[in-house]
């Protein structure tokens, strides 16, 4: 099973038996995780039949549907948090995913590769697109459609009076307390909706 | 894994009530017998049954073939059987011909002993609930205090849902394939032409046909004509049959040109060769009458707030008489209550007939879905 230092910081936040929705879920190996140590009432969201089918497997509830048409169906407040690890930058719809999650949700929970992380700007200094750990695919085959920062990100959350209220980075697993735009590779978000 | 197989041959079984059946629609069924089929074994903690529930012209035989007819393959076979989706190398399977039926249950062209004749148009109305109701009865006679799943799709898939919210402590899983909670005023148009059809004709004698040694073959056979085009997809059939022609050209005539049109007929033809028209009249109505949320002034959410089971349900992207939309109904009053549900919208170009296919992406999951069932 696939383990991402995301998920030890995303399950710190669950408390034990809150409603979650995992979108974008994979194998559902985060729900998985947070239904054995925080015993939570998991669903996963996935338009990917190989996805939906490991998650089957896995025993983990998956609702088909394609999250860029919104949320629709699901009610406001429902979950304790909605979960997008690692998904944001594979969404066009990123400003209407991001109300949707605060829709349906008390909190989000956010995890995205920092495209301003040194590596990569050392790569794109040497004239590449970066090809890391947290962005591992090749420009020409990569899943992702938007690139941005997490200076990008805040900026995104004030201006949509989101509220970041929790926010960890890091580098390849090490916390990054210093200089995260530059230093971190990974960031974490706990957002909630702004007044 | 083993090479998927056939449960081989099977053998019907009959079950006689003698205690009355009461119905939604008012009276009760004094006494009646049920025919069914199963395939594996009961383990000893009685813990492995599976119920399969049939749609509108399905029967109790679900898989295998009958002894004296080989070609008489059961309408769910490719799911049913050692190393398929439901492998009855871990699950005791059963089918059920539903009340109303006119394969051997109780039904309209069954004697009703009040008369000594057939029953024919006063077969009383059956309904989905009652049908689940006759299917309890049985499981108490097999012992099945709890089934592992019931599973069924279009109105099969109504059953399942009615199990879940009927006898809740008695069903683990409810797969809900290719189904509603409800009919759409569409949906219930389509049954009422089909219904027409077969009332309007002249040989239908007020459902009283079997009195006068004939039966009301045009209007059943119309009947299915509509039915199988709401079936297909505008797709399937177009890839199917699209415009050809029988004779390469048009010849100006109402016999058959399009080979479209010969595909209705012949499928009409055979339909009305076999099936029973007071049959079709009550399953049509079942399936239009069937609607959970109505007690609860229209709120699914409600309705199913008395199931308890794991649910999966599945839809099938070209489907438009039992449309995705009609799922995730299902999936959200699930999800409202906190259930355990998972749904799969699976791309087929099939329309409503997908349920009865070996799509890869479908069996897969069903697969999937079984093998996590304990037993």
């Amino acid at each position: 099973m696939s383990y991402r230092y995301d998920y030890e910081v995303i399950t710190e936040w669950i408390s034990p038996g809150e409603k979650v929705l995992d979108l974008g879920c994979g194998d559902g190996s985060l729900l998985k995780h947070l239904v054995e140590v925080r015993q939570v009432q998991g669903y996963g969201v996935e338009n990917d039949p190989d996805k939906l089918l490991a998650c089957t497997r896995n025993g983990i509830n998956v609702i088909q549907m394609d999250m860029e048409k919104g949320l629709a169906g699901f009610e406001d407040g429902f979950f304790d948090h909605v979960i997008m690890s690692l998904s944001l930058q594979a969404m066009h719809n990123t400003q209407g995913i991001l109300a949707e999650m605060l829709r349906v949700g008390r909190e989000a929970v956010v995890s995205f590769p920092n495209f301003g992380y040194w590596r990569h700007r050392q790569s794109i200094l040497n004239g590449r697109m970066p090809v890391s750990e947290s962005l591992p695919h090749q420009w020409f085959n990569t899943p992702n459609v938007r690139f941005f920062t997490i200076s990008d990100f805040d900026a995104l959350c004030e201006m949509n009076g989101i509220v970041v209220r929790e926010r960890l980075a890091f580098d390849e697993g090490t916390l990054i307390l210093d200089e995260p735009n530059f230093l971190a590779s990974v960031a974490v978000y706990r957002l909630g909706r702004g007044n | 894994m083993i090479q998927p197989q056939s449960v081989g041959v099977v053998s019907p079984q009959r079950a006689h009530f003698a205690e009355p059946l009461a119905l939604r629609s008012g009276g009760a069924l004094p006494e009646y017998e049920l025919v069914y089929e199963t395939y594996g074994e009961l383990n000893a903690a009685r813990s492995n049954a599976v119920l399969v529930c049939h749609a509108l012209s399905g029967s109790h035989h679900v898989a295998g073939h009958h002894a004296d007819a080989p070609n008489s393959i059961g309408w769910w076979d490719n799911l049913v059987g050692p190393g398929k989706p439901l492998d009855t190398r871990k699950f005791f399977v059963i089918g059920v011909n539903n009340l109303g039926g006119c394969y051997g249950t109780t039904g309209p062209n069954s004697t009703n002993p009040a008369t000594g004749k057939p029953w024919g148009a006063e077969f009383p109305f059956v309904t989905v609930e009652d049908w689940v109701e006759a299917q309890a009865r049985l499981a108490d006679r097999l012992g099945i205090e709890r089934f592992a799943a019931v599973v069924g799709g279009s109105l099969g898939g109504m059953q399942a849902l009615s199990w879940t919210l009927q006898h809740p402590e008695r069903v683990a899983n409810a797969v809900v394939i290719a189904s509603a909670a409800k009919l759409t005023a569409q949906n219930i148009a389509f049954n009422e032409v089909a219904r027409q059809a077969i009332l309007t004709d002249p040989e239908f004698y007020g459902g009283h046909y079997y009195d006068h040694g004939v039966v009301p073959a045009r209007g059943l056979k119309l009947a299915r004509m509509v039915g199988h085009i709401t079936y297909l997809s505008d797709d399937a059939m177009g890839d199917k049959f699209g415009r050809s022609l029988r004779h390469g050209k048009a010849i100006y005539s109402y016999d058959v040109e399009f080979e479209i049109e010969s595909y209705l007929r012949y499928q009409g033809d055979k339909f009305a060769g076999y099936f029973d028209a007071n049959t079709y009249l009550l399953a049509t109505k079942a399936l239009d009458y069937f609607d959970p949320a109505f007690a609860h002034g229209g709120n699914l959410s409600a309705a199913l707030a008395r199931a308890t089971a794991d649910f999966l349900v599945v839809s099938f992207s070209t489907d438009w008489r039992f449309a995705p939309a009609r799922s995730r109904e299902m999936v959200y009053a699930l999800l409202h209550n906190r259930r355990n549900v998972s749904y799969a919208e699976i791309e087929s170009d099939a329309g409503h007939d997908s349920f009865l296919l070996d799509d890869a992406q479908y069996h897969a999951l069903l697969t999937a879905y079984f093998d996590r069932i304990k037993v």
